[in-house]
């Protein structure tokens, strides 16, 4: 585990924040920190950033509690990100790289590849504010990595990124995690949730809800239903139709299965009717999943 | 490089390098300069144009009286006040018309000036000095005594009083109350203009970072006191380059300026002093002239140099420092620049109050309210400027630049405290109530 937070609590003036959190990253994996608007999350990545202090608890990175100082070794891209609108790119981006603790050498080497690698060297004398919005964005995910960070954390990354943009991101992400980075970021968007993350937690109400493995919890959020591709139409018999369409000479069902039934079982009662075309489990996405452990937290 | 200097360094350089403040620096001390000449060149041609006056008089005293010189050309008539105003109806004919209706030395009121505009006070004094002159030789002659005119023209004293003060050494040094009260003046005046303008600076720069929302990206690299400390200093230091460059600046231009017109302007300008000197009540001799520029001179040294302009780059950094945390909290705590108006108005405040007092502490250096407001670390850097070349003791300043010190640590720190949390709220209207709570935090 290259992050552990253990039970961290924070309050704020009206409002309890985080409510006994925890959770651990494994090294070299992305994790997903999911949850609505005013979850908590800002607030999570914040305390790991060491921005805030929380007020019981505590962040351990590599098995340390984690001082200031290891902030260093920490990308981090917040949700609200900005430039400064007057300076040239090229300084500004060697005065972040900078306060992050590089030599002046060292960080022109890394911007000099990274200007490189997406294609932006022109920009170096430009001035920010003669930048299009995916173009800073662009250049602030650069200055967020270049000092090489083995830890990063990426608040709403792809809040504001056109589709493009968006692609780029999601493969350099992939990439970095290759290069044996470990990635951590805030999303509301379900489909690079599935995309991208081995590791969930879904934070809701200033408290995780869900955790685990992407795949794990999608499975056990399977709700028994089943796509099935048909010459002829289906004859319900232990089972239950969903829903039925016929399109291009198949017959398409959706099922769902009796409970004490296993996939082979159910199988074997299909193969009886009729040839089968396909056979596939239908497991709740993501997106599914989100809305109704949200919605199922009864209102206080 | 620590990672603060690297702040202050943007700050400076990033501010220094922009073309406003470049030619800011460059202009003012040519402004200065430029305008001081034109004042000086301006009051010194003359009009070339004669203008005409037209007197009326009844007694038919004062023909002789009234001289013409190279401005005015005075010319008698023998007509009423009606009809020369007729004869002035386009306005042309003459600049103004002296009336005198009986015997000025025994009615002193008895002479008017009429004209379309309001008299100038050059004509006004020419006029009244040569009548007053006049009057005064006629009523003398009218005692009747000999050689009475020369008597009084002998007995004519003009007391000068000089100020000479005791330093501790025992020594006597000519002071000057006047040029205390301009250097005072000037250097208090500096420091507030200085304040409020380097002061609006760090929370319109603290304000940016905050809605640019890059204050986040940086945090969390540096610590925010790092990030509030390093702009203070940053700025700090463009205010001082600033003022180096209009003292070395404008010291330059003048000394360009004096050694090329030196011979022109004191031999004019002598000779003018002079005339007017002639021309009014009492005639002032050259000697004496000199002597009093002299005495300006020895007023100037009198004056301690090195220790104003210490003292005021130490109140200068020690106000500005005051001030500039507080308003960095402000700048930290609103969400845009048109909301820092209704906090800033509390802090403004008392640099305002300030600047009067210091106003009224010159004419009291040594009196309670002077004394009081440059103890007071919000008025003190302002007022303390008035006071100091008026000879403040040493423990006097010694205790003022100390509360000032522990005023401006006191208040860094209160000001890190509601940076550090407002820096990171958005979309909220804060109230006093709210900052209070965040410096508890």
């Amino acid at each position: 585990m290259i992050l552990e937070v253990e039970n961290v609590v924070k309050q704020f003036a009206g409002h309890r924040a985080l409510d006994g959190v925890s959770l651990q990253v494994p090294e070299n994996s992305v994790y997903g920190l999911l949850g609505p608007n005013g979850a908590g999350k800002t607030t999570l990545i914040r305390i790991i950033n060491c921005i805030t202090a929380p007020d019981s608890g505590e962040v351990r990175l590599n098995g340390r509690r984690m001082t200031p100082e290891d902030v260093s070794h920490i990308g981090y891209l917040p949700e609200e990100r900005g430039l400064y609108k007057k300076m040239k790119i090229g300084e500004q981006a060697l005065y972040l790289a900078q306060l992050k603790g590089m030599s002046k050498n060292d960080a022109l080497k890394a911007l000099k590849y990274w200007f490189e690698k997406f294609e932006i060297q022109a920009w170096w004398d430009k001035k920010v504010e003669e930048l299009s919005k995916g173009m800073a964005q662009k250049v602030q995910f650069i200055t967020t990595i270049l000092h090489n960070p083995k830890l990063l954390i990426f608040d709403e990354p792809f809040s504001g990124f056109d589709p493009v943009n968006a692609e780029l991101l999601k493969r350099e992400i992939l990439e970095l995690r290759d290069k044996g980075a470990t990635i951590i970021f805030s999303t509301h968007n379900m489909g690079t949730v599935e995309d991208l993350c081995e590791n969930i937690s879904l934070v809701n109400r200033s408290k995780v809800v869900l955790q685990g493995n992407v795949a794990q919890i999608r499975a056990n959020h399977a709700t028994d239903t089943y796509l099935i591709k048909t010459d002829v139409k289906l004859r319900v018999d232990g089972f239950e139709l969903v829903s039925e369409q016929h399109k291009s000479g198949f017959f398409e069902s959706t099922i769902k299965k009796q409970m004490q039934d296993t996939n082979n079982t159910l199988l074997q009662r299909l193969m009886t009717q009729t040839e089968i075309h396909s056979f596939q489990e239908i497991l709740p996405s993501m997106n599914d999943i989100f809305i109704r452990t949200v919605n199922e937290v009864p209102d206080l | 490089m620590s990672k603060i200097n690297l702040i202050i360094k943007r700050e400076y350089t990033t501010r220094v390098m922009k073309k406003s403040f470049i030619l800011l620096t460059f202009l003012t001390p040519l402004l200065m300069v430029g305008m001081v000449s034109l004042i000086v060149y301006l009051g010194s041609i003359k009009d070339d144009k004669v203008k005409k006056i037209v007197v009326v008089d009844r007694t038919g005293m004062y023909k002789n009286v009234l001289k013409s010189n190279e401005s005015y050309n005075f010319q008698f008539a023998d007509a009423t006040v009606d009809e020369m105003k007729k004869q002035n109806d386009d306005g042309n004919e003459f600049v103004a018309l002296l009336y005198i209706s009986r015997d000025l030395s025994v009615d002193s009121t008895a002479a008017v000036m009429y004209s379309d505009k309001q008299v100038n006070m050059e004509l006004k004094t020419y006029v009244s000095g040569m009548l007053n002159k006049y009057i005064e030789e006629q009523k003398l002659a009218a005692y009747n005594i000999p050689n009475l005119k020369q008597m009084v023209e002998k007995s004519h004293t003009n007391i000068d009083l000089k100020t000479i003060k005791w330093s501790e050494d025992g020594k006597e040094k000519e002071a000057s109350a006047e040029l205390a009260l301009v250097i005072g003046m000037i250097t208090a005046f500096v420091i507030y203009m200085f304040i409020v303008i380097y002061g609006a600076q760090v929370m319109s720069g603290v304000v940016q970072e905050k809605t640019n929302r890059i204050v986040e990206v940086i945090i969390s690299s540096v610590k925010p006191f790092e990030l509030m400390m390093g702009k203070i200093i940053g700025i700090a230091l463009v205010g001082l380059t600033q003022f180096f460059m209009w003292v070395l600046l404008t010291g330059g231009i003048l000394l360009g300026v004096s050694t090329a017109f030196a011979k022109n302007i004191d031999v004019s300008s002598i000779q003018k002093m002079q005339q007017a000197g002639q021309m009014g009540m009492q005639s002032v001799p050259a000697d004496q002239l000199n002597g009093k520029m002299q005495e300006v001179l020895m007023a100037v040294n009198g004056l301690d140099f090195v220790q104003i302009l210490v003292m005021f780059v130490i109140y200068f950094l020690g106000g500005y420092l005051l001030y500039a945390s507080l308003f960095a909290a402000i700048g930290s705590a609103v969400d845009n620049e048109t909301d820092t108006q209704q906090f800033s108005m509390p802090i403004m405040l008392p640099i305002i109050f300030a600047i009067y007092a210091g106003i009224f502490s010159a004419e009291n250096p040594d009196g309670p309210l002077a004394f009081w407001c440059s103890m007071i670390p919000f008025t003190s850097p302002i007022v303390m400027m008035v006071r100091l070349p008026f000879d403040v003791p040493f423990w006097q300043i010694a205790l003022s630049v100390g509360i000032l010190v522990l005023s401006f640590v006191g208040t860094t720190w209160m000001a890190g405290k509601i940076y550090r949390t407002g820096i990171l709220m958005y979309g909220k209207k804060v109230t006093w109530k709210e900052m209070w709570k965040w410096l508890r935090y």
